[in-house]
């Protein structure tokens, strides 16, 4: 077991046991202030458990007995590193010398890092922006540049706490392709409440609520049969599985499925996941046709209300409209609709 | 922000000529600008009282001379004793919590409300011969009352606030947010130090560096009850304008003019020297 964390923290509510194993990657799932960074933080050293262990590679992080601590490794000698929702580059160093940052503070030369620093800037596929000031990014190419410096530190551990968290939608994406490319391996813990990314980033999943855990396994089994409220809450995404075309994915019953590019190297043929929410599926009672859009013909299975909004389920997919709309188009079990959602909501992934 | 990847100026937060100040009240102007000529008036008064005359050999006395090259070189020496002492007070006071910390900072700005004769007094009972410390340091073979070494340390007490709260509150803006990370990617606290947090907040250090001088500069009440008024010695140019004002008016006023355009100096170097977009 790489990463082994068993800690307690009364005054937060927080108690709580994980553990990681080697180059998997691990999601939190939970509501705000349910002690999901409260678990990056005793991990990353910058709070203090009451009670726990926090043990990493065997060699413990801290050890604490009662509000005691008894062992304290700094965090800048935890070998954890941490990707935060903003990018915190920091500012007065150019892209290259940002990434260059965490060898340098290794000891590392200055060429050595700066190659390094480059390595890794092309990973994310940003080594042309190596020389900007970080002033000159976007928000997506500043988080991958912060993607790069996490990693460029050789970490042993990698914590990314909601890194998609503040990101414009349209962006996101495309960070999560790199991401899923650059954790294959690492040893991550990822925090979300968007359960796209613990779809496609992690093996495992444990949902917090009230500073407990209070479901945990593989991803696949949670969200498909989650126990606790919180991940039937976010579960219930679409999905439909299939095989690559070179321009989309297409179903066993001929359906074609066009989402974002999942990028090169894939040979026609493989297995793929097309994922989307229920919120992004509009309904519809005849076809629609021009822009970028998926149609799916279907029958109206059930309606239930889900908050402000009415989840429609076909056999296969769901959708949620607005009762106003639910009512206009006279849904009933038996109705047959279209189903329609834009590519630029699909998210494509291998597997 | 954001900027599109094809732009090749970094340029952020500079206001141009179009901007305009969105909810200021009309009448707030009319107290600005008599606050702005209750600055200037004086200044200017003071001005048209010199002897344009005689200026150059008044300011060039050798009297004169001394106190200029004395209150730079004191002045230049606290602000640098206010670096080495006041960088880490500020990063105590804004990054530590420990019980009594609040009161820490309070005291720390004490000599801000102090009336600076009251200071002197206080560093005299200190420093001077039958002070606190003073005999320890007579049998240590150093006598600091009535220095030049008591000049630095009176300036260095009234200007010392300064540097700190310009810094803290730099410090505070800041956020320790960039130094997590940092930490995180294998910095030690020291490397953390120097590469992450003094850049960053550079312009608050140089600001409040800039404030320790001018106040050093200016600095009368404390250094002549602590160090007296002893030419080439102790006899800053407050000092010496102060003096010269009982015999020779016009000397009073040309040094005066001379103070004045030092400071205003001082200020607009530093003001060159800062990049004009923030470092955030």
């Amino acid at each position: 077991m790489t990463l082994a964390f068993a800690a307690a923290l009364p005054a937060r509510g927080f108690d709580v046991e994980l553990d990681v194993a080697e180059g998997r990657t691990l999601a939190l799932l939970g509501p705000n202030g349910a002690g999901k960074s409260t678990a990056l933080g005793i991990t990353a050293g910058t709070l203090r458990p009451h009670d726990g262990h926090v043990t990493l590679d065997g060699r413990p992080l801290v050890r604490a007995e009662d509000g005691r601590t008894r062992t304290w490794v700094p965090p800048h000698a935890r070998q954890v590193a941490l990707l935060a929702q903003e990018p915190l580059l920091f500012p007065h160093l150019s892209v290259r010398q940002n990434v260059a940052f965490g060898p340098r503070s290794q000891g590392a030369a200055r060429r050595a890092a700066d190659a390094a620093a480059d390595r890794r800037l092309a990973q994310v596929g940003l080594a042309h922006l190596a020389d900007r000031p970080p002033s000159t990014l976007s928000g997506g190419q500043a988080q991958r540049v912060a993607v790069a410096r996490a990693l460029a530190a050789e970490p042993r551990l990698l914590l990314l706490d909601e890194p998609m968290a503040a990101l414009d939608v349209d962006v996101t994406p495309e960070l999560r392709q790199t991401l899923k490319h650059l954790l294959a391996g690492q040893t991550a813990i990822i925090t979300t409440h968007d359960v796209l990314d613990a779809l496609l980033l992690a093996d495992e999943v444990a949902v917090i609520e009230d500073g407990r855990v209070v479901e945990r396994g593989p991803t696949p089994q949670v969200l498909s049969r989650p126990r606790s409220a919180f991940a039937a809450r976010i579960a219930g995404l679409n999905l439909l599985t299939g095989v690559w075309t070179g321009g989309g994915v297409r179903t066993p019953a001929g359906e074609m499925v066009h989402g974002h590019d999942p990028g090169d190297g894939l040979a026609a043929g493989a297995p793929m996941t097309a994922v989307f929410r229920p919120a992004a599926v509009s309904v519809y009672l005849d076809e629609r046709h021009g822009s970028p859009r998926n149609t799916f013909r279907g029958t109206v299975r059930s309606l239930e209300p889900r908050g402000d909004l009415v989840r429609v389920r076909t056999d296969h997919l769901a959708a949620d409209v607005t009762p106003q709309a639910a009512a206009e188009l006279s849904l009933t079990p038996g109705t047959r609709v279209w189903l329609s959602v834009k590519a630029a909501e699909v998210d494509v992934y291998p597997g | 922000m954001r900027v599109s990847t094809g732009s090749t100026t970094g340029r952020t937060g500079s206001t141009t000529g179009g901007a305009a100040a969105v909810g200021l009240p009309r009448w707030a102007f009319a107290p600005a600008a008599v606050g702005g000529l209750f600055v200037l008036l004086p200044l200017v008064a003071m001005a048209t009282r010199v002897d344009w005359s005689s200026y150059w050999s008044l300011v060039t006395s050798e009297s004169a001379r001394a106190a200029l090259l004395l209150s730079l070189q004191t002045s230049a020496a606290s602000t640098v004793v206010c670096l080495v002492l006041g960088v880490p007070m500020a990063l105590v006071l804004a990054r530590c919590r420990f019980p009594g910390i609040d009161l820490l900072r309070s005291l720390v700005m004490v000599p801000l409300v102090l009336p600076p004769v009251v200071g002197g007094i206080a560093l005299l009972y200190t420093f001077g011969r039958r002070g606190l410390l003073g005999e320890t340091l007579e049998v240590a073979g150093l006598q600091i009352a009535f220095s030049t070494t008591a000049v630095v340390l009176a300036q260095t007490f009234v200007a010392l606030p300064f540097l700190v709260m310009s810094l803290e509150g730099a410090l505070r803006t800041a956020g320790a947010r960039y130094e997590v990370v940092a930490a995180s990617l294998g910095a030690r606290p020291t490397t953390v130090l120097r590469r992450v947090t003094l850049p960053l907040v550079w312009p608050g250090l140089l600001s409040g560096a800039v404030l320790s001088f001018a106040r050093a500069l200016g600095e009368f009440g404390a250094t002549i009850t602590f160090a007296g008024s002893l030419q080439g010695v102790t006899r800053t140019l407050p000092l010496e304008i102060y003096l010269q004002r009982e015999t020779d008016p016009d000397a009073a006023v040309a040094l005066s003019l001379l103070l004045v355009v030092v400071a205003v100096l001082v200020i607009a170097a530093t003001r060159q020297g800062r990049p004009g977009r923030s470092v955030l």
